[in-house]
């Protein structure tokens, strides 16, 4: 009775301090991993401005947010007719084309293919008159929807605002 | 001298390790040629650790530095450029290497028991070298280096629910970037030397269970053996000086054989290359990867999920083959389905080396159809293996009683 009693005792001491030890060098390694998270600097580079005064019609340019590329696009009204063709519910990321602009002529898009990451190349470059990822063959619209390939989502849009009518300011200050 | 040892081996039995480990070893007496690629192995890796330390006292692991730091070594650094072509073409060597270690052990079934452990570590060593080949292929910051880079560890964005923030979490921003760049560096200079420990483990495992032989039969020792030295040991150097010999050509006479030239632009995150190629030793799981692009929004996840599972499937590899005989040496039905897997995966290989919509005869075949297939016969290896040996539906050949 008194040797079951002291092996409870002993297996309840053995699995506590167990589990004491386990959380604690769980807890010391938080630091650790949190530092591979993005450091201050790089989530200060929030936001980009970029002057879109001397985009003429049909002409698109790339510019740098946080890193990654944008493609701003000022549409053509050819371009814009195929979007709103492609405002079918059939599409693998259903979106309609309204809601992927601020301005019917000024497209904004991420340009990293929602399947691995590459940048897609310029419109006009793919099927439906849009962008192809050259990595795996994704067809991306005039609106930056998937239309066909692997890719599983349509191209983001970025957050962005209008500073001036000329002045775009993409993605959201922190704080 | 005698003397001196004697007083080591008093305290640390120095000599009999070497004598029991190393010189009279036992060692089955047919051990084929196909057994050197251990031994080649680890000379590769002995020669990736000499090179990739010196390179490092020269290389700057810094987004705007590190591609003119590695012309830096190529043109300025006394027997730089030998440096880092010995390097990058030893991950070559290194992956010809393994590769035909791995299949030596396939085919001569030294993964059966009682070698199953042996054989796991030896697939934990084989993901510990991918992670690394990958991570030092990104340390030149060219365009193969940033693209290739953003394209794998894109892979993770398709674990559900964690993958987005996975993902950030390992770029240390909101893209491939010079935190990203910098813990590659250090990780690639880690890893190896974890792959070493992992190494002794696996020599180890050798050790506690022996070498399997072309028979596969179990080996009396003493009748069927003979001392590692120096028996094995001449074997080994022998192999190792042809197998240099074909190293230094390349390290000498075609150095960028195996580098894509895009690699010689260096990174710009704004452009993505027009044809992205892994290095060759990745091409038939990359082919897989891109294989499965036909179930809608789940292709990405299970795309990666079939190429974590080709190298993974490795690990059940001693439970599904059921044959009362290791070696396929007498099995005809898995000789056969053994050249056919080493024929399909080089057939994965070239489909992962053209793009994805590149086809056969003026758009006849479509390559990704071939790559399906591919796909298919790959894993298909595995199930038909463990169904002609479950079922009995093999008849092995009688195996010699011994050596």
């Amino acid at each position: 009775m008194a040797i079951e009693v002291e092996e409870n005792r002993r297996d309840f001491l053995i699995l506590t301090t167990s589990a004491f030890g386990v959380a604690g060098v769980a807890a010391a390694a938080w630091p650790f991993i949190r530092s591979w998270s993005p450091s201050a600097d790089v989530l200060a580079q929030a936001t980009t401005e970029v002057d879109i005064g001397a985009l003429q019609k049909g002409q698109m340019i790339t510019v740098p947010w946080q890193g990654k590329p944008v493609f701003i696009v000022h549409r053509t009204p050819e371009m814009i007719d195929l979007a709103l063709k492609g405002d079918t519910e059939s599409l693998p990321d259903p979106a309609k084309d309204a809601d992927r602009v601020k301005r019917p002529e000024l497209l904004v898009l991420l340009a990293v293919c929602t399947h691995l990451g590459c940048v897609p190349q310029p419109i006009g470059t793919g099927s439906y008159g849009g962008f192809l990822c050259p990595c795996h063959g994704s067809h991306y619209d005039t609106s930056g929807r998937i239309r066909q390939g692997p890719a599983p989502r349509n191209l983001e849009v970025p957050h962005y605002d209008f500073k001036n009518p000329t002045t775009l300011v993409i993605g959201k200050a922190l704080g | 001298m005698s003397k001196i040892m004697e007083w080591i081996d008093a305290r640390l039995p120095v000599t009999e390790l070497i004598k029991s480990q190393a010189t009279e070893y036992p060692t089955p007496k047919n051990l084929n040629y196909w057994w050197n690629f251990g031994s080649l192995a680890l000379m590769v890796l002995i020669i990736m650790i000499a090179t990739g330390l010196f390179l490092a006292m020269h290389y700057k692991p810094d987004a705007l530095l590190a591609f003119n730091s590695v012309e830096h070594i190529m043109r300025d650094v006394n027997y730089g450029w030998l440096l880092r072509y010995m390097h990058a073409n030893g991950a070559t060597f290194f992956f010809i290497a393994v590769y035909i270690h791995i299949l030596r052990g396939m085919y001569y079934g030294s993964y059966r028991a009682p070698r199953e452990i042996l054989w796991w570590i030896g697939i934990v060593i084989f993901f510990m070298l991918m992670g690394t080949a990958f991570m030092g292929y990104v340390l030149p910051w060219g365009q193969m280096s940033y693209w290739g880079a953003a394209v794998i560890t894109n892979l993770m964005s398709a674990i559900p629910v964690v993958g987005e923030d996975l993902v950030t979490w390992i770029w240390g921003g909101f893209s491939v970037a010079d935190p990203t760049l910098n813990r590659f560096f250090v990780l690639h200079f880690l890893l190896p030397l974890l792959v070493v420990g992992v190494v002794v483990v696996h020599l180890w495992a050798l050790h506690a269970v022996h070498s399997n032989n072309p028979t596969g039969i179990d080996v009396h020792e003493g009748k069927d053996t003979l001392p590692f030295h120096p028996y094995f040991t001449i074997k080994d150097l022998y192999g190792m000086g042809v197998f240099l010999i074909i190293y230094c050509y390349f390290v000498f006479f075609a150095p960028n054989a195996f580098i894509e030239a895009d690699n010689y632009i260096p990174a710009d995150p704004m452009k993505t290359p027009a044809h992205i190629v892994p290095e060759w030793y990745f091409l038939p799981f990359y082919a897989i990867l891109r294989s499965i692009d036909f179930l809608g929004a789940f292709s990405k996840l299970a795309g990666v999920i079939a190429m974590v599972a080709s190298i993974a499937i490795l690990f059940i590899l001693p439970f599904l083959d059921r044959s009362p005989v290791r070696s396929f040496r007498y099995r005809p039905l898995s000789k056969q389905l053994f050249w056919l897997f080493v024929a399909n995966a080089i057939v994965l290989g070239w489909v992962g080396y053209n793009p994805p919509d590149a086809s056969l005869f003026h758009g006849a075949i479509p390559l990704i159809l071939i790559g399906r297939i591919s796909t298919a016969i790959y894993f298909s290896y595995f199930v038909l293996l463990w169904l002609i040996t479950a079922l009995n539906i093999e008849k092995p050949r009688p195996v010699p009683k011994s050596l």
